[in-house]
């Protein structure tokens, strides 16, 4: 599949996304975020990083971006998109996904080797997981602290929209540790860790990320375009 | 020129880990008293006339741009001592 990784001004994962995309087997589409203009491509992915500088809100002006449009309506027709720690804050002010993720509740950024639980193996991005499958990816974030109301993470967690759980350790405050949720259809999902560093034995944490990117080839011949 | 003031809280029910880190310095710098401490953002907007459809704008603005409503609310007021 050719898909699209979204470039921001203060992207800072995108090259490594880029490369998680060719490893898990497809071809990496460079997307603007100046551009009316997704390139054909049939998924896409919003990396981390620190667009627009966090400026006003994590995510709140890249929402707006050209791109962005596209990439919304593009999610509504079914086209998979995964946004990964600040990818995740835009699908949220985006409202493509519920919640909203606030700074760490200790105030400090954390890097560190993330153990998690897939509690959703049936989303675009997580179908070649097992269903409960326990991984460590790397995590690093400022501003990484899941939160909604009630209702909304008892609906979440009632119709199984959370895609993935800190297990061990909450390192940010996340309500109910969850590191990632999805919408009704599976086909957007947002995390606050990072599996696009966690693709490779060379380098990270080992290859329990890959998975995220290898997920996609169930989807092979769809088109959303 | 007129100016509007949009007011931007998070919600009480919300953690604000930026007021707590505030109100932590306080008792360091010798005030005591102080029980809890909310930050919260302030945009103040100059615009060219204050009418019913330039504060209905401003209230799009807030609520789309300027505050996430799944955290945040807000207030709009024209500031005090400008013609209206």
């Amino acid at each position: 599949m050719r898909v699209g990784v979204v470039t921001f001004p203060g992207s800072l994962d995108d090259v490594d996304a880029q490369r998680a995309v060719r490893i898990g087997g497809h071809e990496a589409v460079a997307l603007w975020h100046g551009d009316h203009d997704l390139r054909g491509v049939d998924a896409v992915v919003l990396p981390g990083g620190f667009s627009y500088g966090d400026y006003l809100r994590c995510g709140a002006i890249s929402r707006f971006s050209p791109v962005m449009t596209e990439v919304i309506a593009a999610a509504e027709r079914g086209m998979p998109v995964l946004g990964i720690c600040n990818g995740f804050q835009i699908l949220c002010e985006s409202h493509l996904l519920p919640g909203a993720l606030i700074r760490n509740d200790h105030r400090t950024f954390v890097c560190r080797d993330q153990r998690l639980r897939v509690e959703n193996a049936s989303t675009a991005w997580t179908s070649a997981y097992d269903e409960g499958a326990e991984i460590t990816i790397a995590l690093k974030n400022g501003e990484g602290g899941y939160v909604a109301d009630a209702a909304t993470l008892d609906r979440l967690e009632g119709e199984g929209l959370v895609v993935a759980r800190y297990l061990e350790h909450n390192p940010n405050g996340s309500m109910r540790d969850i590191a990632g949720v999805t919408n009704e259809r599976g086909n957007v999902v947002g995390l606050m860790p990072h599996p696009e560093h966690s693709v490779e034995a060379l380098t990270g944490t080992g290859t329990d990320g890959l998975g995220f990117f290898t997920s996609l080839a169930a989807l092979a011949g769809a088109t959303f375009a | 020129m007129p100016r509007v003031v949009v007011d931007v809280m998070p919600k009480p029910e919300i953690l604000d880990p930026q007021g707590k880190a505030v109100q932590g310095a306080l008792p360091r710098l010798g005030f005591s008293g102080v029980l809890d401490v909310r930050q919260g953002k302030r945009f103040e907007l100059e615009v060219a006339e204050v009418s019913d459809a330039v504060l209905a704008d401003v209230h799009r603005m807030a609520e789309t741009l300027l505050s996430n409503p799944v955290i945040e609310s807000f207030t709009v007021r024209v500031e005090d001592g400008q013609p209206a």
